[in-house]
């Protein structure tokens, strides 16, 4: 039993940092600022999340699975914040979003 | 008074799971400390159904957060793909979404679009949030309004 739940919790956790490390990646690859915005969302949201969990069953019940969620529940509700005035003030800044071109281009205000 | 009394609760279930302490003089002092902290927010004219949202319905809350999880694994793992492909297949997309609902499910619905990786929402002016997405699938799917019609039903108005 406690080797199934160390062997789920590692899945987690490498996939969790999987998706950390993709979104690295992504920044780097990425072509524009608007565009990165997306990558960077993969850690907070799914890379976070798995980490969390894995470290969770590693804890059990315990209140320091408590405060593990309460840190991932932070995260959630931070993360669409900073990543909203990031974009904001990139807008502001008269940041151009590098589009896609097959399409007539849509007006950006 | 609804307001203030569920902060209390909340604040001091908080206090609780994070101390993990249940001596009569620290419970005495994480009770008065609450009520100090309550009575901040009470002086700062911050707790109304802005600031403490009791008024979202909590089974509906909760099974909008496990679709959301759903939806943010699936959108994670399409965003994934398209990084590590080397064509690097995307279509940046600017579109405007409707949101014609009152502030909190306003500010639910941007924090949901944001929260899952490929849609971010870069605007809100006049009840229409603006889009920006990293693929014209994604930008598609968003347009059906699927998770707008569910924000809906989370939030009423106050």
């Amino acid at each position: 039993m406690q080797l199934l739940i160390d062997v789920i919790s590692w899945i987690a956790i490498v996939g969790g940092s999987f998706f950390v490390v993709t979104g690295g990646v992504g920044i780097l690859r990425l072509p524009d600022f608007f565009t990165r915005l997306h990558a960077v969302s993969m850690p907070d949201t799914l890379g976070i999340g798995l980490i969390v969990l894995g470290l969770v069953l590693q804890a059990g019940f315990t209140l320091t699975s408590v405060k593990l969620l309460f840190i991932l529940l932070f995260i959630l509700f931070t993360g669409p914040a900073a990543t909203h005035a990031l974009a904001k003030a990139a807008l502001h800044g008269d940041v151009e979003p590098v589009l896609s071109e097959e399409e007539d281009a849509p007006s950006n205000s | 008074m609804r307001h203030i009394i569920s902060l209390f609760v909340f604040l001091f279930a908080v206090w609780l799971l994070f101390s993990g302490y249940f001596e009569p003089l620290l419970l005495t002092l994480g009770l008065i400390s609450c009520a100090f902290v309550v009575w901040i927010a009470v002086r700062q004219d911050v707790v109304d159904h802005e600031g403490h949202p009791v008024h979202l319905r909590p089974l509906r809350w909760l099974s909008y957060s496990l679709w959301l999880v759903g939806e943010i694994v699936k959108a994670n793992i399409d965003v994934a793909k398209r990084i590590w492909d080397p064509k690097l297949p995307i279509s940046p997309t600017v579109t405007k979404v409707p949101a014609e609902m009152y502030e909190l499910s306003q500010v639910i619905y941007a924090n949901s679009i944001t929260l899952t990786p490929g849609t971010v929402s870069i605007d809100l002016n006049n009840n229409v949030i603006t889009v920006h997405a990293l693929t014209r699938e994604g930008a598609e799917e968003l347009a059906r309004g699927e998770m707008g019609r569910r924000v809906q039903r989370v939030g009423r108005q106050p």
